[in-house]
């Protein structure tokens, strides 16, 4: 395309710029809606924290709950289940980690770091091998038995025997008095 | 005022020449009032937050009695371009209303009376409804079914407007030789002019906690504004996202004029 | 003209290799950057690309919609509220599909009657016309699909009312016309299986429209557009090249029809649709006036205009065919009605017929006209109006064309754009 003028053209090109760049721009901004989209609605975020009474649950046993899709088991732990989780030597377990929400990533798995109060048990009942429900109070160690493919999980919850390689997790939660939780 | 384009066009321009015969007969609706504004209205409207809130708690105390509002969650109560409740204040909200509840452990749905099992709602949870289904409504209204109100202004020719005129178009007599229909009341700006609610409005129906005057004109504004937001929520939020989307547009078509001008000047 | 040699030269090696086995760059090169076109295209010219871009845009919004829609008679107007309500810019994606489909229908409306005025119906074009048509035809099915979806009074009531139509056939052959409409429900009225079959539809639909766009693009390609003076284009000095010229200025035009349906979609986002609508489907109930959508109105005029049932669906299909036998009805040596005084008063006749048309397809059957104190029915205007729109095609594009004495053409389109003698 010819140019005019060597002042024209500048001007011009400045101005063809400026209209392509408004162009890009508008095309960025139009496209955030079709991708946010996407994202969770409020529908879905509404639910994305969930309050647990914990009154029904007696010692020695557990209840599953939904917490965001996923199922959750609140546990109350007998004396015997948290001293025999506190015996253990972290060193000698296969995932020394906390998998903690509520603590850093780099938490060491004690038991006093798998609970917030000892002997309420929260954890999300999905194997970290490969996705099924393990089964409480069953397995060597008294925890949990995951009936795919055999691993096993000890009173807190951690991995012990079997193919799961981390131990299961612990998601966000907090006390709001003494009988009730809020999960997320 | 939501009149369909077609029939609005059609309307503003046949009866203006009087061509199109305006009918005004008995039975036909006067059109929605006029000479009230709501603060939503217009390119720049935005909820007015003391306005809902108040005409929340006239649907609260008066209109939940009947008229469901199954669309809205109680989250949206928090919502940003709504009634500005906190969230905590949504929750304590939410909680004082009894939700229908699942089977429980044993199964069952109802509990030893046959009383449907509730809980109290969540965030989650939407208005529950006055009546488990439209035959209880019925029953309950003399036959007529109570609008669910979360669209209604959307759902009505007139908008904002209409669903005022009808709350504040009761207690007129009817014109000589109209017969109001048994069970039925008189309201001119109701199509047919027999409208099944009763008027559901006093002067101090509600006491306002911000000590607003609660004549039956206030509270039918405020909770008219109320059930603009409960249709829509997003207001705000779509013209002051059109405010900026305009201007940019305008710009981005003034910088393109200039560029098919230049481009265009060795054509001519 | 797209005779010509291509001119694209592939600089890398990259390019080299693929132009030697998909040409898909010089295709992009040939048909949209140094395709030639003639130079004196004006505004009425612009909307075929906004036509493609609209096309663009539905099935963009559509296809994001329907990740939330839920095609169920139970579910389908409250997933539209959760879309509205819960799904981050849910509103903004519903408002800009459903207003969307106006402003389409607004883009192809002032395209088609770009064609009827300045004769691009006329060979050798007659091909492009008639994909015109079809993608018309698809358009409004596509569109009255549509609009059964978020399954509000209206749109169960438009789909009962045109699937109804179809009864009709059984007075020419007894039991096919209800063998088709419960073929077309699912069941014995519509309902869910309707609402089912007609999502599938609707999100099939526009890549078809999507294809026969294609081919039509493809036919316009064949012998180049046409121009406002209706002569062919003789050589390189009646066109430019497509990039930059009409890129830049298709673009300010798109802007600008942008700027109308941000209008609507942010400041008035059910200016046309119907109230009746954001009430729940009822089966019991009927609407007090059952209304299409604003750009079916005249179609509406024309098949209420008719008593007899099957006449009346014969009158509105008819109306959609008669469009495409244009090439051949009409005698005119000459193309642009700026040259052709005697028909060009017909053709702004057939424009307002056709808004007149609309808008008595607006109102209620038994609605009158009051001309000094007679009551006039409605429906005499919406005859008459359709009377006409026929007579258009059938008798005025054939008549006229053979008694008409044309006024002079230019010699050439350069000539007329350099003078600036428009």
């Amino acid at each position: 395309m010819a140019s005019a003028t060597s002042d024209g053209t500048t001007r011009r090109d400045f101005l063809y710029i400026a209209s392509g760049a408004m162009g890009a721009v508008g095309v960025g901004l139009a496209a955030w809606p079709f991708i946010d989209q996407m994202n969770p609605s409020a529908a879905v975020l509404a639910l994305s924290s969930t309050e647990v009474d914990l009154t029904p649950v007696q010692e020695g046993q557990q209840i599953t709950i939904m917490w965001r899709s996923k199922p959750v088991f609140v546990r109350k732990r007998t004396k015997k289940e948290i001293e025999e989780a506190k015996e253990v030597n972290v060193a000698d377990l296969p995932d020394g980690l906390a998998r903690n929400a509520n603590l850093a990533d780099s938490a060491p798995a004690t038991d006093a770091n798998r609970t917030i109060k000892p002997d309420w048990l929260i954890l999300i009942g999905i194997c970290t091998h490969l996705g099924c429900i393990p089964l409480f109070n069953q397995g060597e160690f008294g925890g949990y038995l995951c009936p795919c493919h055999g691993s096993q999980y000890d009173t807190a919850g951690r991995i012990r025997k079997g193919p799961a390689p981390e131990n299961l997790f612990i998601p966000p939660y907090a006390f709001m008095n003494d009988t009730r939780i809020k999960i997320g | 005022m939501r009149i369909s384009l077609p029939l609005g066009l059609a309307l503003a321009a046949l009866v203006s020449t009087g061509v199109l015969a305006a009918e005004a007969g008995p039975g036909v609706a006067l059109p929605p009032k006029s000479d009230v504004s709501f603060s939503f209205e217009g390119p720049f409207g935005t909820y007015d937050r003391a306005a809902l809130q108040r005409g929340f708690q006239v649907y609260k105390e008066v209109c939940s009695a009947c008229h469901s509002l199954n669309r809205v969650a109680f989250h949206a109560l928090a919502d940003e371009g709504g009634p500005g409740f906190t969230e905590a204040q949504a929750k304590a909200i939410a909680a004082g209303y009894k939700v229908p509840a699942g089977p429980n452990d044993k199964g069952e749905t109802v509990d030893a009376n046959g009383t449907p099992l509730t809980r109290p709602g969540i965030l989650a949870d939407h208005f529950p409804a006055p009546f488990p289904n439209e035959e209880a409504a019925r029953t309950a209204n003399n036959g007529a079914l109570p609008p669910d109100l979360s669209i209604i202004e959307k759902a009505r020719n007139g908008g904002a407007h209409y669903v005022y005129s009808i709350l504040t178009g009761f207690g007129q007599k009817p014109p000589a030789g109209f017969k109001v229909l048994d069970g039925k009341y008189f309201n001119p700006y109701f199509p047919g002019w027999n409208i099944s609610m009763p008027p559901p409005l006093n002067d101090n129906s509600v006491t306002y906690s911000d000590g607003t005057k609660a004549t039956v004109a206030q509270e039918a504004h405020d909770v008219v504004t109320f059930l603009a937001w409960a249709g829509e929520p997003k207001m705000e939020q779509r013209k002051r996202m059109g405010f900026g989307v305009m201007l940019f547009l305008i710009a981005f078509a003034g910088v393109l004029f200039l560029s098919y001008r230049k481009m265009w000047a060795d054509q001519h | 003209m797209s005779a010509g040699e291509s001119t694209y030269v592939p600089k890398t090696g990259f390019t080299r290799w693929l132009d030697s086995r998909l040409p898909i760059v010089r295709f992009a090169h040939d048909t949209m950057l140094t395709y030639p076109t003639p130079k004196n295209l004006n505004i009425w010219w612009t909307f075929g690309g906004i036509l493609a871009i609209m096309l663009v845009f539905q099935i963009l919004t559509g296809v994001v919609l329907a990740m939330h829609y839920v095609a169920n008679d139970k579910m389908a107007f409250d997933s539209v509220e959760n879309i509205m309500r819960d799904v981050n810019y849910g509103w903004l994606l519903r408002y800009a599909h459903a207003n969307g489909a106006s402003m389409f229908f607004l883009a192809v409306y002032v395209h088609i009657f770009r064609g009827l005025y300045y004769g691009s119906y006329k060979a050798p074009r007659e091909v492009l016309w008639i994909l015109g048509v079809i993608i018309y035809v698809l358009m409004i099915a596509t569109a009255f699909l549509g609009y059964v979806l978020p399954w509000g009074q209206m749109s169960f009531w438009a789909a009962t009312v045109i699937t109804n139509l179809f009864s009709s056939i059984d007075q020419i052959i007894p039991h096919l016309g209800t063998a088709i409409s419960t073929w077309l429900w699912g069941g014995f009225a519509v309902g869910d299986p309707t609402l089912n079959r007609f999502f599938s539809l609707h999100y099939l639909l526009p890549f078809v429209i999507f294809a026969v766009v294609g081919l039509h693009i493809w036919a316009l390609h064949v012998p180049g557009n046409n121009n406002p003076v209706g002569i062919d284009v003789k050589g390189p000095q009646d066109t430019v090249p497509f990039h930059p010229y009409y890129t830049v200025k298709d673009a300010f035009y798109l802007v600008l029809f942008f700027i109308v349906f941000a209008g609507l979609v942010f400041y008035a986002p059910n200016f046309v649709g119907d109230v009746e609508n954001y009430q729940p489907a009822n089966p019991l109930v009927t609407p007090p006036e059952i209304v299409p959508e604003w750009y079916l109105l005249p179609f509406y005029a024309m098949l209420r205009s008719i008593p007899q049932k099957l006449i009346g669906v014969i009158v509105l299909f008819g109306a959609l065919v008669t469009l495409a036998f244009a090439p051949w009805l009409d005698t005119s040596k000459v193309r642009s009605m700026r040259f052709r005084p005697m028909m060009k008063p017909f053709f702004w006749f057939l424009l307002a017929d056709c808004i007149l048309l609309g808008y008595l397809g607006a109102n209620r059957p038994d609605a009158t006209w009051n001309l000094g104190g007679i009551e006039i029915s409605l429906v005499w205007p919406a005859r008459l109006g359709t009377l006409y729109y026929y007579a258009y095609f059938w008798l005025l594009l054939p008549l006229i064309g053979l008694i008409e004495t044309p006024k002079p053409l230019p010699d050439s389109i350069a000539k007329p754009v350099l003078a600036a003698a428009e």
